[in-house]
């Protein structure tokens, strides 16, 4: 006996059902028993921000933050930044010299090092091509001011973000970088 | 007896003129002028379509784009390679990573320097990925662009996902910054490949989700097919590509025909075509390519070779002088960069191919004739990136 | 009641009270249905969870809406005409406060009650059709006008199947008065069996589908949303349209979702009237109007769900809809009405 085809529902009420069972879904999150209890600020896919926030990726370029002791005044960084948002200047100074008889050696000392975030693209160039590494990402993004000129963070600031700096995290099976 | 001043009796002939240009225009053959401007909820951006209609019928249209010019290709003479790569991040903003990969292409070939294997599978892992980010983007919008508000949320809920992966990589939603002549800039972190599998599996469940709720809908249907019908050889002429094109019956796929440097030779993968050539093919096409997508990410990920993530290059990059240029199939259409070098450090001249802006030139000829709802759908399933059309 | 100095049956202070009445059962069901359905109903079905932050899970964000909208500054174009811009939203509102006035809210709570309710509430519910007209021309805004030209035809072409629809449920009922409507479905019998009275979306399926149908156009909402197409018109005839003047289109939108779900309840479900129970008790008139609250609820929230998940449809296919599909449909069922109420 052949078997009769069922009838297709419409694609109209099968759009219904989805929109149905998402709301299902947000306002009914658990699963099992406690199916019945609504909660659908669990269901939900949205986060109250500033309620409660979520944390970004180490990776995540929020802010750039300085180590000033690694610091030597090469002006790489401010040199490739597209948009020329780190302002830096440094002197130089005599300091003793190492062994006895030897030549004064000269040593750069960093006076003032500000990064403008109003400006700043964030595209990391500058991290990438400090040779001495005294620049580092952190994920840190909560820094907005009110004043605009408060987004110019000046050395002290840069410093302060250091805490935030996440550690080096393991890499995927089959890299080869060390970390 | 109050003196009307000059400012009045200006505004007063304003006025006039204003009411009397109504009236001819209402009362011409040519047709009231619309202007979908540039601000406008349909346009994707700021482009604008001056149209004239006749009741609710097009006569005539024009595109007027170029209201979100920023001067890539002159400020591309003036920054070096890396910073290049950065700015073109936002040249076809949804479509993140595929953006660079013409042009480090382009670099890597005056340089004669290719990238290591493991540089190679992930940069096309990359590439999918912004080709999933930006299509899922597509399909949300088109939901609301032809009045269904939610698709664009469950558009955005899943993308999130994706974005997410993109992030623990690169470092950045939107503009990873990530690709570098020679390689990659850093390698993948752990438990990258489990989380981006689960995370195709979301996508592939919200495109059937999608296709229920709007490819399966009999209103959609009423309102697409039919709709903005592209004959392929119009078509080609105009320099469509990508999806575009593709829904008129040419199969033709940069990613299967040419070749550039990136892994697709070694995935197996289906080109979707379909012959009908109207709004409901173009949408469906880039459904299905959304599926072909993960499904590319999911082989590729299971075949990563393991191995270095840069070839050896020096410190400072200088290009050697010469000229090239290369072409990839970006979400969008096809996306090139003609790289002029002179031996400095950032380029002589670059020219960017950019895929929307193909793609809109042929909207004059389409919206002839047409409804202005059917504008919309028209503009909607063409889908242009307005930094794409005016860089 | 004689000892008080003014007598409670005063002319004066019963228009008083009816018209506070009025304002209160215009506004409340308003705002229940926009925090409920737009806010509450609309986040969970795309995954999110609405406003949360103005009062508890977001319950006073209407009132800090309308706090917003109120003290907006008052934008009129430099080419509108003045006069009708401003008149424009009083006429819909106003044909939403009189579609309320003939609806039965319990035994004795009602506003008027006309013999020829439901033909009136028909009527009356076409002016908002002007108002919108009347927005559409005087915004001196060639999306405004191509908005209200627009809603003016598929208005007018929705009307038909809206009036026909009902023609089945006065058929049946026999008469036009509301309220003789709400007790010919309480106190009738479905094949003998009287529990649970004879509501009329049992017989009158088809009538009740069609009614819902041109309810959703008569409301301009998705996917009869040409006249506010926000992908294509920004607003439609609303676009010029800020502050208060705004508030009261949006008052008037779910309003009158309101006041048309308040008539397909009372028509289709059986209006104020709970089964089994006493219908001339005078508790009824506090418990009747909640029960039509409920029974408003249920009929709204197939309007919104169909609301949130359709795109919609071009004129031209709706107009088809209209013309060629729901007329002829609804005049099978009043045919098929007449014949069966004659049968039986």
């Amino acid at each position: 006996m052949a078997k009769i085809p069922a009838p297709k529902t419409p694609g109209l009420v099968k759009g219904l059902g989805v929109t149905l069972k998402t709301m299902g879904r947000t306002m009914f999150p658990a699963r099992g028993i406690k199916t019945l209890i609504p909660a659908p600020s669990k269901g939900a896919a949205t986060v109250q921000y500033p309620h409660e926030k979520e944390t970004p990726a180490p990776r995540a370029r929020g802010v750039i933050a300085l180590k000033e002791d690694n610091c030597t005044v090469c002006m790489l960084c401010a040199r490739s930044c597209p948009d020329w948002c780190i302002y830096i200047e440094g002197h130089k100074e005599k300091r003793p010299p190492r062994r006895e008889g030897g030549r004064e050696r000269s040593v750069s000392v960093l006076d003032r090092f500000d990064i403008d975030y109003a400006l700043c693209m964030y595209c990391g160039i500058c991290v990438e091509v400090c040779p001495f590494d005294a620049l580092f990402w952190s994920p840190e993004y909560e820094y907005s001011e009110w004043n605009i000129a408060q987004l110019l963070h000046d050395k002290k600031k840069l410093g302060e973000w250091m805490d935030a700096v996440p550690e080096p995290e393991p890499l995927e099976i089959g890299a080869e970088a060390k970390r | 007896m109050t003196a009307v001043t000059e400012r009045q009796q200006l505004a007063y002939v304003d006025a006039q003129a204003a009411d009397a240009r109504v009236n001819v225009e209402l009362e011409t053959d040519e047709g009231m002028v619309l202007n979908l401007g540039p601000q406008h909820p349909a346009t994707h951006g700021t482009l604008r379509v001056t149209a004239k209609l006749d009741g609710e019928q097009v006569v005539w249209a024009d595109v007027v784009p170029g209201y979100m010019h920023r001067g890539y290709e002159k400020l591309t003479e003036v920054r070096t390679y890396p910073q290049v790569t950065t700015l073109v991040n936002r040249i076809d903003w949804l479509g993140s990573f595929a953006n660079e990969v013409p042009f480090i292409l382009a670099a890597e070939q005056l340089m004669d320097i290719e990238a290591p294997p493991r540089a190679r599978h992930i940069r096309t892992i990359l590439f999918e990925m912004a080709r999933v980010a930006n299509i899922v983007l597509f399909l949300g919008d088109l939901g609301v662009q032809l009045g269904a508000v939610t698709p664009a949320f469950f558009a955005f809920r899943d993308r999130e996902h994706v974005l997410d992966q993109i992030e623990s990589v690169t470092g950045g939603r939107f503009h990873p910054n990530f690709d570098r002549i020679g390689g990659l800039k850093d390698d993948l972190p752990k438990g990258w490949i489990a989380d981006t599998k689960a995370v195709m599996v979301r996508i592939r469940n919200y495109c059937d989700e999608i296709e229920t709720l709007l490819f399966g809908n009999e209103i959609f249907e009423a309102r697409t097919r039919g709709v903005g019908v592209i004959p392929a050889e119009v078509g080609m002429s105009y320099g469509l590509t990508g999806a575009n094109i593709r829904a008129s019956g040419v199969d033709w796929d940069l990613r299967r025909d040419g070749n550039v440097g990136l892994a697709h030779d070694q995935v197996d993968f289906q080109v979707w075509t379909h012959p009908d050539g109207d709004s409901f093919a173009r949408c469906w096409v880039r459904l299905q390519e959304t599926r072909e997508a993960t499904k590319i990410i999911d082989q590729l990920c299971d075949g990563l070779p393991g191995g270095p993530i840069m070839a050896k290059v020096p410190r400072i990059i200088k290009v050697p002088a010469g000229e090239a240029y290369v072409a990839t199939e970006n979400p969008l259409g096809v996306m090139g960069y003609y790289v002029v070098s002179k031996g400095d450090l950032g380029p002589f001249r670059t020219k960017i191919r950019s895929a929307s802006f193909s793609n809109v030139s042929i909207v004059p000829w389409l919206l002839r004739g047409v409804y202005v709802p059917d504008i919309i759908t028209i503009l909607a399933s063409l889908y242009f990136i307005l930094g794409d059309i005016d860089r | 009641m004689s000892t008080l100095a003014v007598s409670f049956d005063a002319y004066w202070l019963q228009t008083v009270l009816r018209t506070v009445g009025v304002l209160v059962a215009v506004l409340l069901p308003a705002g229940t249905l926009v925090y409920v359905f737009l806010f509450k109903m609309m986040s969970f079905m795309q995954s999110r969870l609405g406003p949360m932050e103005a009062g508890p899970y977001g319950s006073m964000q209407l009132l800090a809406e309308v706090g917003k909208w109120i003290q907006k500054e008052d934008i009129v174009p430099w080419r509108a005409d003045r006069r009708l811009f401003a008149l424009a939203p009083y006429v819909v509102v106003a044909s939403v406060f009189l579609t309320y006035v003939a609806v039965p809210f319990g035994p004795d709570a009602w506003f008027t009650n006309l013999d020829t309710g439901i033909f009136y509430i028909l009527a009356v519910s076409s002016i908002s059709v002007l108002g919108i007209l009347i927005a559409g021309w005087s915004s001196a805004n060639k999306y405004s006008l191509l908005g209200g030209l627009r809603a003016a035809g598929q208005l007018i072409a929705y009307e038909l199947p809206m009036v026909l629809a009902v023609v089945g449920v006065v058929i049946q009922a026999g008469t036009l008065n509301m309220q003789g409507i709400v007790m010919a479905q309480a106190e009738g019998e479905i094949f003998g069996f009287g529990g649970i009275g004879n509501p009329y979306i049992f017989t009158q399926f088809i009538g009740f589908f069609i009614f819902l149908v041109a309810m959703q156009a008569e409301l301009t909402q998705t996917p009869f949303d040409m006249p506010v197409a926000e992908s294509e018109l920004v607003s439609g005839y609303m676009t010029e349209y800020s502050g208060m003047r705004f508030l009261l289109f949006f008052i008037a939108e779910f309003a009158s979702a309101g006041a048309f779900a308040a008539v397909a309840a009372t028509l289709f479900l059986g209006g104020w009237s709970l089964p089994g129970v006493d219908l001339d008790a005078d508790w009824m008139n506090v418990v009747g109007p909640i029960v039509l609250l409920v029974k408003m609820m249920v009929v709204a929230f197939l309007v919104f769900w169909v609301r949130f998940t359709y795109p919609r449809f071009r004129e031209d296919q709706l107009q088809q809809l209209a013309w060629k599909v729901l007329i002829p449909l609804s005049l099978v069922n009043i045919l098929a009405t007449m014949a069966l109420k004659v049968a039986w």
